[in-house]
């Protein structure tokens, strides 16, 4: 008997699901294990944070309001991974995008709409520059990107810091690290009841469908995708490299930036310290854009998914006596197995007699 | 002499900064030597740094703390091993997902351990008379573990650069199917040097609690696996130089914070940041002009009778 191991070339949707709740499963089982050896009742946990998240009409609320920065961070990231550009930097991005919406919120006089149009513009391009520096870096000096967009997001924290308890702090916001309320004009509407601001909701839903179409149909795309598959085909096909990757970062950096905005025109109204305005939304989103297996349509329902599991990280901090950072415990076991299960749907493993 | 003082406390801020750095770096150069890239450094040196003080704490012994510290970075890298190389799964995600679960597991195991003094640590060993020499004086009057990453970068050299087994693992990372035909085993050669890395990042992480602070806390390395990883480049994969890019990190960083009557202190708490992109940039430069590539075979899983 032998194995035998043959690529797979199209797998099919199904195959995928299947894999993903079997990943899902083991990463559970192991995570159960730790929080076991810790005192917690795991299926108690996991239990809770199900119905935190999904339980309850404020739960549902609380997972779309997460999902939202995921979604567009996650939409950006798809995007930069199917052309094999490593951004790690969705977490800066974002925050240069809250930032620069921050200033026109606070800085430029105008009434009516077209102030948050401006917002969401200026959000947009704060977060494409800041992803485009390392696409710069990586096209003209090939500089590892993982490490500048990673290396960015800190400077990035620190830059807002620096605006919230210095320049930009609010002159009736006493001792805390915030900037004066945005004007009502400068704040997104939400659905009764809840923190879901809904015009960011639709543009990821729409951005979704766009990026969909333009990964599969249009020529950026194609170029994106014979980059990810093999730069070096990419370079005899006549396409270029850092062109198609400063494109990449634009829409990629622009997305997170737009999370950004949402966050503090939809959710805070003021822009504070960076942990408070994301909790690590750029991070999580990469995890995003991996279960969505680079699908844009599919970014939709893995985000509500992470938001979900993010509304059920608040359960360990509240009621199970655990750090916030045990999210990170199951966010690598679901990678680990999400790999391993994508391996299982790649590549077709059959057992040959000997011939 | 005021200047020869501050060069002094340059140096001794590059062996505080540039230890944990060294061990690391050393240990990501190996692995991507072979031809794994593992960006699971800052988790296995966080799991590392926390078995190095939870076994000081316990048997009272900095020894053994920093053997666990090996232990427990190793068996991290084994994880990304088994991924990379026998799955042959994205080397970038399971090494991203190694960091995040190292962040995660040290934060929820270490978290009754924070804020508890270790009682034991490893006091300086001073050599009489070179210890008074001025700026290298500090190297002579340092832990034990400074001299141990110094002689590791020593000997980790002379065995890349000078054995048989050094020329395979080269050999593995640039060309692994012309290495198989010649008989060498790729899959071993990559398992053992992707281990390497995680017991050197592990000592590397266990640094940190058993030098300066005595204590645990909470992503306690902040940052500094990924700087090694930047360091990897800068030092184009060579021992010698990643001593010299460790020790200038170090010096760097106490130089902006020598800035600090000068800035707002966020603006330099941006310094190891933006100095870690300076250091792969100008790594990266020089790469270029010298024509030094990375590994051929770096992040290309290998399978047998693929062309």
């Amino acid at each position: 008997m032998k194995v035998v191991i043959k690529q797979n070339p199209s797998p099919s949707v199904l195959a995928n699901v299947i894999a993903f709740m079997g990943s899902l499963g083991a990463a559970l089982l192991v995570a159960a294990l730790i929080l076991w050896s810790q005192g917690v009742d795991p299926l108690h946990a996991y239990a809770r944070i199900f119905i935190g998240a999904f339980g309850s009409f404020y739960g549902w609320s609380e997972t779309l309001t997460k999902a939202i920065p995921l979604m567009l961070c996650g939409l950006g990231l798809a995007v930069a991974f199917r052309s094999s550009f490593w951004n790690i930097g969705a977490e800066g991005q974002l925050l240069l995008g809250a930032t620069a919406a921050t200033g026109i919120a606070l800085f430029v006089p105008i009434a009516g709409p077209s102030l948050l149009l401006l917002m969401i513009l200026a959000g947009f391009l704060a977060g494409a520059a800041w992803g485009l520096l390392p696409a710069i870096f990586k096209g003209k000096l090939g500089a590892n990107e993982v490490i500048t967009t990673l290396m960015m997001n800190y400077i990035a924290m620190e830059i807002v810091k620096y605006l919230v308890t210095g320049p930009w702090k609010g002159a009736t916001q006493f001792g805390f690290p915030y900037t004066d309320r945005f004007p009502s004009a400068a704040q997104l509407p939400v659905l009764a009841g809840t923190r879901v601001h809904y015009p960011t909701l639709v543009i990821g839903f729409a951005l979704a469908v766009l990026l969909y179409v333009i990964l599969r149909r249009t020529k950026l795309g194609y170029k994106i995708r014979v980059i990810g598959d093999n730069p070096h085909a990419a370079q005899y096909a006549g396409i270029s490299y850092t062109r198609t990757i400063l494109a990449v970062m634009i829409i990629s950096g622009g997305l997170a930036g737009i999370a950004g905005v949402g966050e503090v025109a939809g959710v805070r109204h003021l822009l504070t310290t960076p942990e408070q305005i994301s909790q690590g939304y750029g991070f999580t989103a990469i995890i995003v854009a991996w279960i969505a297996m680079r699908n844009p349509l599919a970014v939709i329902a893995s985000s509500i998914f992470m938001g979900g599991l993010l509304v059920g990280g608040d359960v360990f901090q509240t009621s199970l006596g655990l750090p916030f950072q045990t999210i990170n415990v199951f966010n690598g076991l679901i990678l680990f197995f999400l790999i391993v299960g994508q391996i299982f749907v790649n590549y077709k493993i059959s057992l040959r007699g000997e011939e | 002499m005021p200047l020869l003082d501050l060069a002094t406390d340059a140096m001794i801020a590059a062996i505080r900064v540039g230890t944990p750095l060294l061990l690391a770096t050393l240990g990501e150069i190996y692995a991507e030597r072979s031809g794994v890239l593992n960006l699971g450094v800052e988790g296995m040196m966080l799991t590392g740094a926390l078995a190095g003080f939870v076994t000081t704490l316990w048997t009272g012994s900095p020894v053994l703390g920093l053997l666990a510290g090996a232990g427990a970075g190793g068996l991290m890298a084994l994880i990304h091993a088994f991924l990379s190389i026998s799955l042959r799964a994205n080397q970038i995600v399971s090494g991203l997902a190694l960091t995040m679960f190292g962040i995660g597991l040290t934060g929820v195991l270490g978290r009754r351990f924070v804020g508890i003094q270790l009682a034991r640590r490893f006091y300086p060993i001073i050599i009489p008379g070179l210890s008074e020499i001025p700026v290298i004086g500090p190297l002579f009057s340092s832990n034990a573990m400074v001299y141990l990453s110094l002689a590791l970068a020593v000997l980790l050299w002379f065995v890349l650069f000078k054995t048989k087994l050094g020329i395979e693992i080269r050999a593995v990372g640039e060309n692994p199917a012309a290495a198989d035909a010649l008989g060498v085993n790729v899959y071993l050669i990559r398992y053992l040097c992707v281990t390497i890395g995680g017991v050197l990042a592990g000592i590397g992480g266990a640094f940190l609690p058993l030098g300066k602070p005595l204590s645990w806390t909470e992503n306690m390395t902040a940052g500094l696996g990924w700087i090694a990883i930047a360091i990897t480049i800068f030092a184009m994969w060579r021992p010698g130089r990643a001593i010299f890019g460790s020790y200038l990190f170090g010096a760097m960083l106490w130089l902006a914070y020598r800035l600090q009557p000068y800035f707002a202190s966020n603006i330099l708490n941006m310094a190891p940041y933006v100095l870690t992109i300076i250091v792969l940039l100008l790594g990266t430069r020089e790469i270029l002009r010298k024509r030094i590539g990375a590994p051929s075979a770096l992040s290309i899983p290998y399978r047998r009778g693929e062309r």
